[in-house]
């Protein structure tokens, strides 16, 4: 069933789309915002559920990458390049020369010279890539509490220097980030006006990331992971380079953190260090748990739903209580995930092939 | 650097030390004897902090944290029979996930208790502004109080490990497992114990540290980040080794500030941390053979 | 075949959710005014957003029980931001298109004012921020005003009275939160032309457990000769503890965050004669029977004391005067269109607040004056104003 496993994203495609017409139809448009804003959540944690299920290494630092992305992303166009550039620095002239900066009007008329989007997202991509690189080598060779422990460790370190660097707005963040123009007329922005644009902009993302990590499973890399994940020596044994595939999907799952991280900066029109704090890797490996760990459609429904409830507000102030009494639960119950508990079985015809 | 600014740096960077080593032993018995990280550790000393202040509105300071600890105690009971003994052979994964849930409700339900204010139980001696004079410089005898009750406890333990036949049942459950079981001692009862034991040790330091640090809701996440690190840092599973990894921590931390700004103080000390966890990786005081036996 | 039902169940579980978010929301009342509140009764910023949302809601009771503005009662709706930006954006946006409120409440922190600042522009929402940072307002946006006195003010305020006291050269420590990083940038704004000059600065986290060592860094600095605490959280009150455990008799100014009696009790015998510019509903129960603010501070902190069992803070103070400015505008404009409302609170004048008295103007969306702040000292574990020191006095006489 070669082409059988397109099957499913087509299907997911379509109901994506049929959400869309729906909300249209009852005139509940505004349910787009939160759904665009989960689908970048969601990004993320399928990202993550690749280095977590399929390679089995904890990471509780994925949201050091995202805030990397995003305020990689968010200080370059924000940053104000007029007054160097009439100080006559010879490289902004040179970069506004090769179309690399815009000038926009800020909320208050101001003129403002700052780094085009394409090029500030680039170069965020490059930098997650290159600190998920250095960080990678030696994180992964460590093991269980240690790994853990690391990684949390990476993550404290950004959520810091966020916090501590003028550059990145300390406390309060960036804010008036300017929306991402991806084409002409295709603009990732909160603009109450580019919603249904920038729902689907999301879910493009999304569903491209997720074949492509769908292929990634199924390919010979997928199958040396899940040998890594087995048994890493046995792996090791058999001739599977288990340092590169464990570094490998490490850097690819921090640039999803990345992509996610810019793209959400632009529709969001600004990020704080929250995005970069210890409760929000919990979180994402908490999802990645609740879906079962080596299971991309667990990842990706948890991630959705529980994304969405709570920025809707539903939980109100036991947003976190909820959070993690579902994490107990299921971790308890139901370790491989809601989708693998015993009562699918039932509607398995035969026994699963190989 | 004056020999008077360096002591003052010094004093402060024990009292920081002690506060870590008295949350980082608690981490330590519980690994010892399950092989598991607590995350809800840093739980068990807000616990411990916010019932004695609650107590202490009614009965006298001893009391209070005496009856506050006991309560810390069978809560950790509570938590490990309802959520940990019955399971099978838990991964780690599972283990390190179900201890940060455990940790969040714990938070989230103090929240919901206590609110959200600041609360702190009074200086055991004098007051905030008390102090004694040390090499030329200032301690509060709060501080005092710390390093004698993070002493005092790393020596009942290390009696208790090795003269106590429910010590030494604990320590063998540590070692082998099996052979524990074989030998006819209860591992589970021993996994219990373990956490009611770590879960009074971190409510007494709650109660000790209280005064310095004061006691909000969500103060157990950073102390337990800290009391983490130091434990690593001074090789999982060695109480002696976590305190005097916790004094060189502080230490380390409060000279830093002398040269870059406090704001980058934690920063630094967890860079130190991926530093020690990549050279070596069994902590600053565990030798690799150690590490593989898991003594106390 | 597994992975078929897997993704079958997925698209089942999305289409439920489809049809859930599809099902039409609560039908409108007639009546009823939504007012949004987006306010941190959880996270970092708990400590402002939980008296706000508690004064908020008790404010919104009253009204409702005395029949409501114009004859319409509030719909409060209150979310909790957890002290995140990202929530702040997502509950902005549905407060503005789905629930169509009139106007939103809050944030407590400067981070998510600013986040959403744009949004309630382009949504054409008033916004009545809690959070103290001035470039909220400044420069002016149409649609946003703010409740808490301007640091700018805060800061005058202190370093007049350093002038007072002939001191030049200070230390300042702040919070590394929003209120702490606005604090500081006016502090070192206004210093060269009131004649001070800032020797030291230093940050400190919310999350810090003891601050001896940095303490001990500035005091190794002889020139200094006041030290500046500006922050909101209750690690404010360590700063303070260690600097007198040192033995260090600095003259300590703290910020208008510090109106919080738990900070005073945390502090102790350390507390003792700390001085600092805030609102006067701390001193409620002191000022002058004619004060023209004296009945409305001593009716919400009797109130609020008694209804939550905690004294009243400056912070539950800014979100009682921005559920009141909201009230006050709407019965001014005798309508709940939002852009007759937001025309009224422009032309606000001579509002009696906890913060003080708010003048609104086109020019102005803060409205207070710098007398809106009295400088006030710690005394016996209380807050009382603060009149010069009597030592100064003294060497005044003798001159």
């Amino acid at each position: 069933m070669k082409a059988g496993k397109y099957i499913p994203v087509a299907l997911l495609a379509l109901v994506l789309i049929g959400i869309q017409q729906l909300t249209q139809m009852t005139g509940t448009v505004y349910y787009l915002t939160q759904m665009t804003m989960t689908a970048y959540y969601a990004l993320l944690v399928i990202g993550l559920c690749l280095v977590m299920g399929y390679a089995g290494q904890i990471s509780l630092g994925h949201a050091g990458f995202f805030a990397i992305g995003g305020y990689t992303s968010a200080v370059l166009t924000t940053y104000n390049l007029t007054p160097l550039l009439e100080k006559g620095n010879v490289l902004i002239s040179f970069m506004q020369a090769s179309g690399v900066l815009v000038t926009r009007q800020s909320l208050y008329g101001q003129t403002l010279l700052s780094v085009h989007p394409w090029p500030a997202c680039i170069v965020a991509l490059i930098l997650a890539t290159a600190i998920a690189f250095l960080i990678g080598i030696p994180v992964l060779k460590l093991k269980g509490h240690y790994l853990a422990m690391a990684t949390l460790g990476f993550g404290i370190i950004i959520y810091r220097v966020a916090l501590a660097s003028e550059i990145f707005g300390q406390a309060d963040g960036i804010s008036a980030v300017p929306g991402f123009v991806l084409l002409p007329d295709l603009i990732v922005s909160g603009d109450f006006n580019n919603r249904v644009q920038n729902y689907y902009i999301a879910c493009s993302t999304l569903i491209i990331g997720f074949l492509l990590l769908q292929n990634l499973i199924d390919s010979r890399v997928g199958r040396a992971l899940r040998a890594i994940h087995g048994s890493e020596e046995a792996a090791n044994a058999m001739g599977v380079n288990t340092t590169r595939y464990k570094l490998y999907t490490f850097v690819l799952s921090a640039v999803f953190a990345a992509l996610a991280g810019i793209l959400l900066t632009h529709y969001n029109g600004g990020i704080g260090p929250s995005e970069a704090g210890i409760m929000k890797s919990v979180r994402y490996v908490a999802i990645v748990a609740i879906g079962g760990m080596a299971n991309l459609w667990g990842a990706l429904t948890m991630a959705a739903i529980l994304n969405f409830l709570s920025l809707r507000g539903m939980f109100g102030s036991y947003d976190d209580a909820v959070f993690g009494s579902i994490l107990i639960i299921i971790m308890l119950f139901a370790p491989n995930g809601l989708l693998r508990l015993p009562i699918w079985q039932f509607f398995k015809k035969s026994p699963a092939g190989k | 650097m004056t020999s008077q600014l360096f002591f003052q740096y010094l004093v402060a960077g024990i009292t920081y030390g002690s506060i870590y080593a008295i949350v980082a032993i608690g981490f330590n018995i519980i690994y010892n004897t399950t092989g598991i990280i607590n995350f809800a550790q840093g739980e068990f000393v807000m616990l411990g902090g916010m019932l004695a202040i609650s107590l202490h509105s009614m009965l006298p300071l001893p009391l209070a944290i005496g009856l506050a600890v006991l309560i810390t105690m069978l809560i950790g009971a509570l938590i490990e029979i309802i959520f940990i003994r019955w399971l099978k052979s838990p991964s780690i994964l599972r283990m390190i996930i179900i201890t940060i849930g455990i940790s969040i409700l714990i938070r989230e339900a103090a929240l919901h208790v206590w609110g959200e204010g600041v609360r702190s139980l009074p200086y055991f001696n004098g007051n905030e502004i008390t102090t004694i004079q040390l090499w030329g410089t200032n301690i509060s005898p709060q501080v005092l109080w710390v390093i004698s009750v993070c002493s005092i406890i790393v020596l009942l333990l290390s009696i208790f490990f090795k003269y106590t036949s429910l010590g030494q049942e604990m320590r063998a459950c540590a070692a082998n497992r099996l052979a524990a079981t074989l030998c006819g001692i209860s591992t589970k009862n021993m996994v219990t114990f373990s956490f009611m034991l770590s879960a009074g040790i971190g409510a007494l330091a709650g109660c000790v540290v209280s005064p310095i640090t004061y006691t909000q809701y969500d103060s157990g996440t950073g102390l337990a980040i800290k009391g983490f690190t130091v434990a690593v840092l001074g090789g999982l599973g060695n109480s002696m080794a976590a305190v005097a990894a916790g004094i060189l921590l502080g230490i380390i931390e409060a000279f830093s500030v002398s040269v870059v700004p406090l704001a980058f103080q934690d920063a630094i000390s967890i860079a130190l941390l991926l530093l020690i966890l990549f050279i070596r990786p069994h902590g600053l005081f565990g030798s690799k053979e150690a590490a593989g036996l898991k003594d106390f | 075949m597994r992975r078929f039902f897997l993704s079958a169940v997925t698209v089942l579980a999305l289409w439920a959710m489809a049809i859930f978010i599809a099902l039409p929301t609560a039908v409108a009342q007639a009546k009823s005014i939504k007012v949004g509140a987006i306010l941190a009764e959880t996270g970092g910023a708990s400590n402002l957003g939980g008296p706000e949302a508690r004064t908020i809601k008790m404010q919104v009771e009253q009204i409702n029980a005395k029949g409501g503005i114009n004859g319409d009662t509030i719909e409060l709706i209150v979310k909790d931001s957890g002290s995140t930006p990202e929530k702040a954006i997502s509950f902005a946006k549905q407060l503005i298109e789905e629930e169509k409120v009139l106007a939103i409440l809050g944030p407590s922190t400067s981070g998510e004012t600013m986040a959403i600042k744009q949004i309630c522009e382009d949504g054409k929402t008033i916004l009545l921020s809690c959070a103290a940072a001035e470039k909220i307002v400044n420069p002016v946006a149409k649609y946003v005003f703010k409740t808490p006195q301007k640091d700018s003010y805060a800061v005058k305020k202190i370093y007049m009275e350093m002038q007072k006291m002939g001191i030049a050269k200070i230390a300042v420590l702040a919070g590394n939160d929003g209120f702490g990083m606005a604090g500081k940038e006016q502090l070192e704004a206004i210093a060269p032309e009131m004649g001070i000059q800032i020797v030291a600065a230093e940050v400190y986290d919310k999350g810090a457990t003891d601050l001896s060592a940095v303490v001990a860094k500035i005091k190794a600095n002889t020139e200094i000769q006041a030290v500046v605490n500006w922050s909101i959280v209750p690690a404010q009150a360590i700063v303070v503890k260690n600097i007198r455990q040192a033995g260090w008799n600095v003259p300590i100014f703290q910020s208008h965050g510090f109106g919080n009696l738990k900070y005073v009790e945390a502090a102790g015998a350390a507390a003792e004669g700390l001085i600092f510019p805030a609102g006067r509903l701390l001193i409620a129960d002191t000022l002058p029977a004619d004060h023209q603010q004296k009945n409305i501070l001593t009716q919400y902190s009797t109130e609020y004391q008694t209804k939550f069992q905690e004294p009243a803070s400056t912070f539950g103070g800014h979100g009682y005067d921005a559920i009141m400015i909201l009230a006050e505008a709407m019965k001014k404009a005798g309508s709940s269109d939002s852009e007759k409302v937001r025309n009224a609170i422009e032309n606000l004048q001579g509002f009696v607040g906890t913060a003080g008295i708010f003048n609104f103007s086109p020019a102005d969306h803060n409205g207070l004056d710098i007398e809106s702040f009295a400088m006030l000292t710690v005394k016996d574990g209380k807050f009382v104003q603060y009149n010069e020191p009597p030592v100064l006095k003294t060497i005044s006489v003798v001159k």
